[in-house]
């Protein structure tokens, strides 16, 4: 008991001086080829909206692997909400990635099953009582704009309509962090700043959001944190920065 | 609160077992059709080779090794020599004492048919005999050496070729089914345990899914587990209930049309054939489907 309060504090404490992210000096390598990221050291704070850029092949997919703890860094050390992801055994994984909302280009939903069944997954996985599921996922879908067609299977949705159901998943637990990894790939320009808005809004209410993205409009427009990653290594890191070309 | 919350996840993990079979049902009927096939091949060969053997064990039991006495050995001590061999619980099933004057009526009665009133004396006499039938041929060898060192026994008449080829047959067969029946379980586990990881790999997107937002390997695994279970069950219940609508089918007609077969040999009840066949493959299906849905959903677990 009173290691996992030791162990609380000294978490509180790494994110009070470090952020809700910090990777320091964190290199990963494959078998094969140069290092996909080579000593990053990086800090996001509780309530930050950053958009990370770059090219492919640039390390941003391997970045969102090593936050999911789906990978773990060759050198250095990956903080997430002051937890040391090296330390997370295969069991902790679980409980750690409840903290994190995913959201991916192709949207990832269960096609078999219909919206609501899609976003009350993500409750019965942390086990949450039936009728909080029955108030909580009308509540998120109605945030997305996604209330009436609750009933509608997935594959009948259009691309946007798909990528606000998969957001609804991802923040139906209320995770503290929203990853997006390129949300809007797969979007004409009129959903993806549809999903850009409630990201902002998402963001506004104090979920830590961080959006991969190829999308030089978005980011130029929306004026937040940008950090330019480049084989590896991140080549610039601006407040309220613009996509900029690293050639 | 946590006892209800586990509660209806456990709810939820079987509802989703049955829910996934009826939402893949093709590659369900293809793994349940998978695994009949295999079990019903499985259960068609042990119960003809389990015939072959009970037919072969019942011609043993009625081979027997004839004890002759000295002359002038008292009855009461042939019957001490009855007992003794009796005594041999693990080579001799029964023992059967003749006397000379009834082995004399056995044998007119069978070959004289009315002329043995050529015999004024009993050419039999003083050839009194112990008919000891064995447990299993294999062992004549063994009694007949221990009744020939009783005193008072003078010879010990035996069969050893009928012996040789009945043990031999036995041996045959036992090795036979061990080889075949090995090599249709490795076929059964290899040809049932692809088809339920083909099933579980087409689903690898939705364990990944289940992985990334948080789902434990107990909740992504148990809806596959029970589901790979359920296929097995029924994947053995179909081949068992086939096989013993079959097998009485067969026995009937055989019992009806070929009396004379019957008669010479002894087929095994359904019941006697399931006794061993339901366990096994109860066991079997439902153990490949658990092991194979266990292997396999382990495999796209690491994300």
């Amino acid at each position: 008991m009173a290691n996992k309060e030791f162990l609380r504090r000294k978490q509180e404490k790494i994110m009070e001086e470090n952020g809700i992210i910090y990777l320091e000096n964190v290199s990963k390598s494959y078998s094969t080829g140069s290092p996909a990221i080579n000593d990053i050291t990086l800090s996001i704070k509780q309530g930050e909206f950053v958009f990370i850029v770059g090219d492919s092949g640039s390390g941003k997919s391997t970045l969102i692997k090593l936050l999911l703890r789906e990978l773990t860094a060759t050198s250095g050390a990956v903080y997430v909400m002051g937890q040391d992801l090296a330390e997370l055994k295969h069991r902790q994984i679980p409980r750690f990635r409840r903290n994190l909302g995913v959201v991916f280009q192709d949207f990832r939903l269960l096609n078999d099953r219909n919206v609501y069944e899609n976003v009350a997954f993500a409750q019965r996985i942390i086990e949450t009582p039936i009728n909080e599921i029955r108030r909580n996922v009308p509540t998120i879908l109605a945030t997305v704009g996604l209330a009436g067609k609750y009933k509608a299977k997935t594959k009948q949705l259009s691309g946007g309509e798909q990528q606000r159901v998969a957001l609804a998943r991802a923040l139906v637990n209320r995770p503290s962090i929203l990853l997006a990894d390129e949300p809007t790939g797969n979007l004409d320009p009129k959903n993806s700043w549809e999903i850009m808005q409630l990201l902002e809004e998402i963001n506004e209410q104090g979920t830590t959001v961080i959006v991969v993205t190829h999308n030089r409009e978005i980011v130029n427009a929306m004026q937040k944190r940008v950090i330019a990653m480049k084989k590896g290594i991140i080549v610039s890191d601006q407040e309220e920065g613009e996509y900029i070309d690293e050639d | 609160m946590n006892t209800l919350m586990k509660i209806s996840t456990i709810i939820y993990t079987i509802k989703q077992g049955f829910v996934n079979i009826f939402r893949n049902k093709w590659y369900s009927l293809a793994s349940v059709a998978t695994i009949s096939a295999c079990l019903f091949l499985l259960g068609l060969f042990y119960a003809i080779m389990t015939n072959f053997q009970h037919i072969v064990q019942t011609a043993e039991e009625e081979v027997c090794v004839s004890v002759f006495f000295v002359e002038g050995t008292t009855e009461e001590r042939m019957k001490q020599i009855q007992e003794m061999i009796d005594d041999r619980k693990e080579e001799v099933v029964r023992t059967e004492f003749i006397s000379a004057v009834d082995a004399w009526k056995e044998f007119s009665k069978d070959y004289l048919r009315g002329y043995e009133d050529g015999f004024t004396e009993n050419p039999l006499d003083g050839l009194d005999r112990i008919d000891a039938y064995m447990t299993d041929v294999a062992k004549q060898e063994a009694l007949v050496t221990y009744i020939e060192s009783i005193s008072g026994v003078d010879h010990v008449n035996k069969s050893i070729v009928l012996a040789n080829t009945l043990s031999g047959a036995n041996m045959l067969i036992a090795y036979v089914s061990i080889g075949i029946i090995a090599i249709l379980l490795a076929v059964s586990i290899f040809l049932i345990s692809n088809t339920v990881a083909i099933g579980i790999s087409v689903r690898s997107e939705e364990i990944n899914i289940m992985k990334y937002i948080g789902a434990t390997d107990f909740f992504v695994r148990a809806p596959f587990v029970l589901e790979g279970m359920l296929i097995g069950l029924v994947g053995a219940a179909v081949p068992l209930l086939m096989i013993h609508s079959l097998y009485n089918k067969v026995l009937t007609y055989v019992t009806e049309r070929f009396t004379m077969l019957t008669s010479i040999l002894n087929f095994l009840s359904v019941e006697e054939i399931f006794h061993l066949l339901l366990p096994v493959s109860l066991i079997v299906g439902v153990g490949i489907g658990f092991l194979g849905s266990v292997i396999t959903v382990r495999k796209h677990l690491h994300v």
